[in-house]
């Protein structure tokens, strides 16, 4: 049928940058590649330890734009420097996925501070100071910019498998959205989160390791495939969202209670 | 080497789409956007005549669509209302539970009749037609999408005269959620929209009695109805199957979090 009215959606991201980390492998991969599939350049960061020049390859072999970028989550000064590197390389960067987390797998009494502390810095630090740099070039450029924070169910729900620091730092994540989303309203930079259950390759899948049977836990006897945060992805980042923001949107199938 | 190809479709065709409180305001925006995506759709609202002007634009662009008279309020047309649709345009597939009432009234001043048609139509209705939905749906063995619309008041109560309509829209908040566990195992996802100060009917009239606001407002806008679009179709979209249970809020950070 003849398209009437036309629905006022667009998921074309031409023209724009975006910075995605934890990008290697896992979740943030699918995003990097469902970002450059939708016409945006791509920076990549990760950490050392993880190879990223694959993707990049692998993302302009196909005809699209990316760079790798190093990017250690606990040090301040590389991650204020990352933005203005992309920038460098692929424009200003308009698009911020906050992606990098790390699951803590031990009970809140036998915790070392030392993993307290990098759980702290990556979790909730690094998106903060991310996120900030990231507004601040915007506001400057007065341009708008859009943050989507990679949060998990675990914020919400928490069982005894000591994940007590994943769990508050993912709910610190999501007030960081909704009180940056206030903040920034005025310079029309969105910030929103989505919110995954169990996926594969995602966070919880780790913290929640339970042997091989999880998905008989659920009511759909199933864990999440990455493309099945597509839609989430697109619809936060979409032109035609401009109106979406300080919103946290739960993807986890009802895996988890309400 | 080919690029890898998201996951997004927004192809709703041979979906049947129920949309109630689609006379006007975001109800009969919905419609369109539905059937603008390949749905076929049954119009459910009081005002008939503005119903079947609704059905005439959608046929007259090659779409299907039916028009339902229905009084929310009225438990049995409610059952009969998703009757009607499935032998008119097939099982029902989607419903939009659109129609809603407002008090803006103080708590004291609220008459007891006016108290019950608030709760009857933004609480009781969207859940006898959920569940009238869900059976069928049960029944039929198939998959559906229910999208409730809230609004930020569920979260945000800051000037008084509209206590009930709160309440409510909180409850149907919850009622998303509970409704999203209790069918997942059927594939039924339930999910709302919270939007903030849109323009509709509803909020034109309040204007006019209250002056304008959105100066107040950070970006200093109200919504239009087309900037809902793109939610409501990521929540019906094929590709969300994922997205059940959660409540999306789209108020432009008009409302403090």
């Amino acid at each position: 049928m003849r398209i009437w009215p036309a629905p006022q959606f667009s998921i074309d991201l031409t023209g724009q940058t975006a910075l995605v980390t934890g990008a290697a492998a896992g979740l943030g991969r699918r995003f990097a590649q469902v970002l450059v599939a939708a016409g945006a350049r791509v920076a990549i960061a990760a950490d050392r330890n993880d190879p990223v020049e694959p993707l990049v390859e692998e993302i302009e072999r196909a005809g699209g734009r990316a760079t790798a970028i190093r990017l250690d989550p606990t040090d301040a000064e590389q991650l204020i420097s990352s933005i203005g590197q992309a920038e460098q390389t692929l424009g200003p960067v308009t698009i911020l996925i906050n992606n990098a987390s790390i699951a803590t797998a031990a009970a809140a009494i036998d915790m070392q501070v030392e993993l307290l502390d990098t759980a702290l810095a990556t979790n909730l630090r690094a998106p903060y100071i991310l996120s900030c740099e990231f507004a601040r070039r915007l506001i400057y450029a007065r341009l708008p910019g859009r943050v989507v924070n990679v949060a998990s169910m675990a914020a919400y729900h928490c069982d005894d498998s000591g994940v007590s620091v994943y769990s508050m730092t993912c709910a610190g994540l999501i007030r960081m959205t909704e009180t940056l989303a206030v903040e920034w309203a005025k310079f029309n930079i969105n910030v929103n989160a989505i919110v995954p259950g169990f996926f594969r390759s995602g966070m919880m899948e780790v913290a929640f390791e339970h042997g091989p049977r999880l998905p008989d836990r659920f009511s759909r006897r199933r864990v999440g495939e990455p493309e099945q945060l597509d839609s989430s992805l697109l619809y936060l980042v979409s032109p035609s969202s401009s109106f979406v923001t300080g919103t946290c949107i739960k993807v986890d199938d009802a895996q988890l209670p309400r | 080497m080919n690029r890898l190809t998201p996951n997004y479709s927004l192809d709703l065709s041979g979906q049947v789409a129920l949309v109630t409180g689609a006379s006007s305001g975001l109800g009969r925006r919905f419609a369109q956007i539905l059937a603008a995506s390949g749905a076929r759709l049954a119009l459910a609202a009081r005002r008939v005549d503005r119903l079947q002007a609704l059905a005439e634009e959608i046929r007259a662009a090659g779409g299907k669509a039916a028009e339902i008279p229905l009084d929310v309020t009225d438990a049995d047309q409610l059952a009969a209302a998703v009757d009607q649709a499935e032998r008119t345009l097939g099982v029902v597939t989607i419903l939009v539970n659109n129609a809603g009432a407002p008090d803006a009234q103080y708590a004291t001043k609220m008459p007891v009749e006016l108290i019950d048609q608030v709760i009857s139509t933004n609480v009781r209705a969207p859940f006898i037609l959920a569940r009238e939905v869900a059976r069928r749906l049960i029944t039929h063995g198939l998959p559906g999408r229910i999208v409730n619309i809230s609004s930020m008041l569920a979260y945000d109560y800051s000037h008084a005269g509209g206590s009930l309509y709160s309440i409510t829209k909180a409850t149907v908040v919850r009622m998303t959620e509970v409704l999203a566990v209790e069918w997942a195992r059927y594939n039924i996802n339930v999910n709302a929209i919270a939007p903030g100060a849109f323009h509709s009917e509803m909020m034109d009239a309040m204007i006019e009695r209250t002056g304008e606001f959105r100066q107040r407002f950070p970006r200093q806008r109200m919504g239009r109805s087309e900037q809902l679009d793109g939610t409501l179709l990521h929540l019906v979209s094929p590709s969300s199957d994922f997205v059940t249970g959660t409540v999306v809020k789209v108020d432009d950070c008009q409302h403090p979090r």
